[in-house]
């Protein structure tokens, strides 16, 4: 399957989606002038994804700022990765954030609670 | 301090925040600005703030003002009604006022929105002031599973998590302009 790369902008994060490479993630900032049209093609090759994965993905969040649009899109993303592990794969979900920023650890929490994928908790400085 | 302002043509309005903000404890301004709120405007005007902040405020209650700012301005930018001045309309004008002092940091936005909104949005608000940590955190979490994003791309979680996050009562008002339109002054307190 083709990766898709999307670049970095200031409002929204870079996205690798990289199945070759084994390397999945988004970095960044996310406050998308549309959120849809932002994360629609994501979704769309996350779906796709679905029907063929790697033995394993590890999906990285290194997301340094969000708005609260894009964590319900950022949800979408994770409910996806759920069905991949209600398919029987084997799906982790990294969540990265920096050592003071107490928020994007919480929210990190927060989304383990909510859905029934395997988190590991990253903290860079 | 940044002063911008779009136009001095719709003054009143600059009048109803100023009155409110001569009645708080609160000089010491960051950023004032008036005019229509884009999303170009969002981000300049959040970049302005995150700048000035930057090396001077503590990261935590710099994130939590960039957070709140956004959130704000992006409900105007997206709810905001459109009024006419002299002929002109004025889609998603709005207004900011972020000041602080030595305990805490205060974001103020006004904007016009449909007078039957008023009552609706009071009681939210007003919900969401009652509410515990445990309870926002669940209603948050609810609209997040259950609600629809709407065509202009708003969650409906942004007051909810602005109350959170904040962790301190909103502070709300109506200003009653005409039979159709109200203009609505929203305040966040962040503490330091």
């Amino acid at each position: 399957m083709e990766a898709l790369r999307i670049e970095q902008t200031d409002d929204s994060h870079q996205v690798i989606l990289d199945p070759e490479n084994n390397l999945f993630e988004i970095t960044g900032k996310s406050l998308p002038e549309d959120v849809i049209d932002f994360y629609e093609p994501l979704l769309d090759w996350l779906n796709l994804y679905r029907k063929e994965p790697n033995p394993k993905t590890a999906f990285n969040i290194k997301l340094i700022y969000f708005n609260t649009a894009s964590s319900k899109l950022i949800m979408d993303i994770l409910l996806i990765f759920e069905e991949l592990i209600e398919e029987g794969r084997d799906i982790v979900i990294r969540w990265h954030s920096h050592t003071s920023d107490e928020d994007m650890q919480e929210a990190g929490k927060e989304y383990e609670e909510m859905i029934d994928v395997p988190f590991e908790h990253l903290s860079y400085v | 301090m940044a002063v911008m302002s779009f136009s001095g043509e719709s003054k009143g309005f600059i009048n109803y925040i100023y009155d409110r903000y001569t009645n708080l404890s609160i000089k010491d301004i960051t950023l004032v600005f008036e005019g229509q709120i884009t999303h170009q405007v969002m981000k300049a005007l959040t970049g302005l703030v995150e700048e000035q902040l930057d090396e001077v405020e503590d990261d935590k209650v710099l994130r939590r003002v960039y957070h709140v700012m956004v959130e704000s301005l992006q409900n105007i930018n997206r709810h905001a009604e459109a009024y006419e001045y002299r002929g002109h309309p004025y889609p998603g004008m709005g207004l900011v006022l972020v000041a602080k002092n030595n305990e805490r940091f205060q974001v103020t936005t006004g904007n016009i929105i449909e007078h039957g909104h008023a009552g609706e949005i009071s009681m939210f608000l007003g919900k969401l002031n009652n509410m515990d940590s445990d309870g926002l955190d669940d209603l948050y979490k609810k609209q997040m599973r259950e609600g629809i994003l709407s065509p202009k791309g708003g969650a409906g979680l942004g007051f909810i998590d602005i109350r959170r996050k904040t962790g301190n009562p909103l502070d709300y008002s109506f200003v009653k302009i005409d039979e159709e339109t109200t203009f609505f002054i929203f305040t966040s307190t962040i503490s330091r």
